[in-house]
């Protein structure tokens, strides 16, 4: 056995190494390509970072992701793939779209509304999934994808159909929604959600302590790390699955309802934008510690948002932090493999359901 | 083909799971491989199959060293094929494209001449299989007889069989017996039988090896008597006799004509009444009924028919929530598996079962490890993860998780994998509770331990279910009679 400081270095070592390889890859393709990668990095930065209006777009689309990262934390958690986060942030977009479109209340009441049913809304979309899981034995990813793409077809149809702007609709987004519906920002020079940073705090530090601290937390570890057992210790396996499932789906819910009823104003197609699946990938760079989830959502907001600022400054495509992204997840797998080679732990973990075997694979050493 | 196996050594761990063996078979025998449970029979089939290399050791074949396969596929290649328990094959397949895969079939596939070659072999054996068939169609025996004509079909010299007349018919057993033998005598194959069925053993073998505890511990020619064979493969050690009958008229379970159905057994009209304070032992080879037994006392499977009662209260169909909330505690053979999880440590494990509040209070489930720590004698500490616990001191806490006073305790192999001195242990702490009215219940494939602790024993020979009434009066060579399936004597009892 390796002494313990031993031990952390390797730890720390293969999670920085696929970043830095990824960096150097990039770098590679950004000289091939004739630019200067020190040139990107700049562009990337001036990008996120050169007034408070663009900041403000980092942190806009850094709020969903935080939620959906949280959320998918209690999942995997419970060793569950919640593929499906996606949809859940549609259908949290569409409960929240329906009171911001058809209820008539002065702000301070609508707002909560909104919120609230965007959380049932996800909530039931999850609970979709966990129950063709736990009743029905349809593993969660096929039911995850299954629903992403009914939320989706559900959405547009509502935007083309009974929800389309009474002006003619393109099937583009529905009529915008009334200033009452939507989530004030903090100021014109910094347009972000004071409502939305507090409830990304609630969730960090409730499902922190709700993880570490209650029967609950402690009952989804014990499931996620083998079901079996964990049914014979007493723990209600189906349950913890379930709680897990909806958890994730209310914050993901609230996480699309900010994307409508801050960033569009109105409902979209797709109005998730791949926020979801993005989160998975946070989460799976993190494993599952909440505070540094948010962290990396940070980092992915600034790469994503910076590049947008690649065609101007040095006309490069946005998409290369797309590609940068890309080896990202693709590294982070082959070291998470080679780790699992070379310091295969005490004892080989038993082999639980398939979904848990996946996740003990695939997460960082926590 | 000749076999030699030289001091073959493996180690998994602290358990030495083969050692030293050294064994030859010659071309054209039949030789069986028996020993209890975790003798080192699997271990030893598996290096010899290529699933899994030797620490040390060689394997001379017809009189080369076999330089090394660490491959299945290498060891076919040498010649030696293994037809597992369970047959390998993809029940989406039909037959004749499970026949050809791992084939060298060519680039260009030609059904045809496949198809013939199928037939030619199975034909040869006495098989019936219809190429066409898909496997999920086929039954057990079918999709054994397939492999075995695959293997041949690859030019396997070797044949190893492991427990291959579990879950085939009376007719199948016969007709692959018959098979064997043909290969043996006119193909001059070596042929190698792990079996637990001491009938199938001297029904088809020449001769046998016995292996206990890792170490090849007897050789015999046959014909020889079950009598014989279990006093090898048992040892000859009887039971110390300081047996405690306790009376107590309370009943703890009652299982009414219950019906059990298993994957490969089916245990039929079952009754059993089981009184507090008693120790129950079930008996039986792997999946011979036991198991569904033990487990649906404890709500793991549910009778098809029939009725359960728990101290007075009607539990069928009751699911094993409902069991631990009677009372009924459950310890299942595979520590890591099923019972313990890898990664929690000591204390998650005590919080998972002691902390009823929405809050966990860790200070005090600290503080209860500790002290669980101290009362049972776990080596370890409250923040060690389980996994990294020796055997012994998994199952010590395992002990800790149950309840103080169950009503009942189903254990599987409650000291599989353990020193005589953990054994010993853990049964102190079974009949201490067993002193405070828990009725026990366990299995175990350690005759000595059955007629050591059982006030009355079950015998599970492929679903028929003996009642030993009186465990006092039996001892392991008639027990080891029973395991086996020989039941003309069971009127005597």
């Amino acid at each position: 056995m390796n002494p313990p400081s031993n031990r952390t270095a390797l730890t720390v070592g293969f999670a920085l190494l696929p970043i830095i390889v990824s960096l150097v890859i990039t770098a590679v393709l950004v000289l091939a390509v004739g630019s200067n990668p020190i040139d990107v990095l700049v562009a990337v930065a001036e990008g996120a970072f050169r007034n408070s209006n663009s900041f403000a777009g980092v942190v806009n689309f850094w709020i969903p992701l935080a939620l959906c990262s949280i959320g998918l934390i209690v999942t995997f958690t419970a060793g569950l793939w919640n593929i499906g986060v996606e949809g859940q942030m549609i259908v949290g977009a569409v409960f929240a779209s329906w009171a911001a479109l058809f209820v008539d209340l002065p702000a301070p009441l609508l707002i909560p509304l909104e919120i609230v049913l965007a959380m049932i809304g996800g909530g039931l979309w999850a609970a979709l999934v966990g129950f063709l899981k736990t009743r029905l034995g349809v593993h969660e990813i096929f039911g995850g994808v299954a629903l992403n793409a009914l939320a989706n077809v559900w959405s547009i149809y509502l935007i083309s159909g009974p929800w389309a702007p009474p002006t003619g609709g393109t099937a583009q987004a529905t009529a915008p929604f009334k200033d009452s519906a939507l989530l004030p920002p903090l100021s014109s020079e910094f347009p972000v959600s004071l409502l939305a940073l507090i409830l990304v705090a609630a969730a960090l530090v409730i499902v922190t302590f709700a993880l570490r601290g209650t029967r609950w937390g402690l009952q989804l570890k014990a499931t996620g790390k083998n079901s079996k057992s964990a049914l014979l210790l007493g723990v209600p396996t189906l349950q913890s699955a379930m709680t897990a499932f909806i958890v994730c789906g209310m914050l993901a819910g609230i996480g699309g309802a900010y994307r409508v009823l801050f960033t569009y104003a109105s409902l979209r197609p797709l109005a998730s934008g791949g926020i979801g699946f993005l989160a998975l990938l946070v989460v799976l760079l993190v494993g599952l510690r909440p505070m540094f989830a948010v962290m990396i959502a940070f980092t992915f907001a600034v790469i994503l948002g910076g590049s947008t600022r690649l065609k101007v400054a040095l006309q490069l495509d946005q998409s290369l932090a797309g590609v940068l992204q890309g080896f990202i997840v693709l590294l982070v797998l082959l070291s998470n493999g080679l780790r699992q080679r070379f310091t295969p732990s005490a004892v080989e973990p038993p082999t639980p359901i398939t979904a848990t075997v996946e996740v003990q694979r695939i997460q960082p050493p926590v | 083909m000749d076999i030699e196996l030289k001091h073959i050594h493996k180690r998994f761990g602290a358990v030495h799971a083969n050692n030293d063996i050294s064994l030859k078979v010659s071309a054209g025998h039949i030789v069986a491989v028996l020993g209890e449970n975790g003798a080192g029979k699997s271990t030893l089939m598996k290096i010899l199959s290529g699933y899994q290399p030797a620490d040390s050791g060689e394997i001379w074949l017809d009189g080369k060293s076999a330089a090394s396969y660490r491959t299945p596929q290498g060891a076919i290649s040498a010649g030696i094929g293994m037809l597992q328990q369970d047959p390998l094959d993809i029940p989406a397949f039909t037959v004749l494209e499970n026949f050809v895969y791992g084939q060298n079939t060519g680039f260009l596939f030609s059904p045809r001449k496949w198809r013939e070659r199928l037939k030619s072999i199975s034909a040869r054996l006495g098989f019936e299989l219809d190429s066409d068939q898909p496997i999920a169609h086929l039954s057990i025996g079918q999709r054994q007889q397939l492999e075995i004509v695959r293997l041949l079909s690859m030019g396997v010299r070797t044949l190893i069989l492991d427990e291959p007349t579990t879950g085939i018919s009376a007719e199948q057993k016969l007709v692959l017996f018959k098979a064997l033998r043909e290969l043996a005598m006119h193909d001059h194959m070596s042929i190698l039988l792990v079996s637990h069925k001491l009938e199938d053993v001297i029904a088809l073998c020449d001769s046998v090896v016995v292996l206990r505890g890792g170490r090849l511990v007897g050789k015999l020619q046959m014909p020889a008597t079950t009598d014989e064979l279990v006093r090898l493969m048992f040892g000859q050690e009887l039971a110390p006799h300081a047996h405690e009958c306790l009376i107590n008229p309370k009943i703890a379970i009652n299982l009414d004509n219950v019906t059990l159905k298993g994957k490969r057994v089916t245990v039929e009209n079952f009754s059993m009444k089981i009184r507090s304070c008693e120790v129950i032992g079930l008996a039986g080879l792997e999946e011979s009924g036991q198991d569904l037994i033990l487990r649906a006392c404890v709500g793991l499977i549910k009778a098809t028919r029939g009725q359960i009662t728990v101290n007075g209260t009607d539990m069928t169909g009751k699911s094993y929530r409902d069991f631990l909330a009677g009372n009924v505690a459950f310890g299942a053979a595979g520590r890591l598996e099923e019972g313990l999880i890898a990664g929690l440590t000591l204390t998650e494990h005590i919080a998972l079962t002691t902390e009823n509040k929405t809050l966990v209070d860790w200070a005090r489930a600290t503080l209860v490890t500790d002290h669980k720590i101290k009362q049972y004698n776990v080596r370890g500490r409250p923040d060690s993860p389980i996994e990294t616990l020796s055997g012994g001191n998994q199952q010590r806490l395992l002990m800790a998780l149950m309840p103080d006073n169950p009503v009942l305790m189903a254990l599987e192999q409650p000291t599989r994998g353990l020193d005589v001195d953990s054994a010993r242990w853990i049964w102190q702490q079974l009949l201490e509770r067993r002193a405070h009215g828990t009725a026990i219940l366990f299995s175990s494939p350690d005759l000595d331990e059955l007629v050591t602790y059982s006030d009355r024993i079950f015998v599970a020979y492929a679903g028929r279910i003996v009642e030993i009434p009186d465990a006092t009066q039996t001892n392991i060579d008639e027990l080891g009679r029973l395991i086996g399936g020989n039941f003309e004597k069971e009127s005597a009892l």
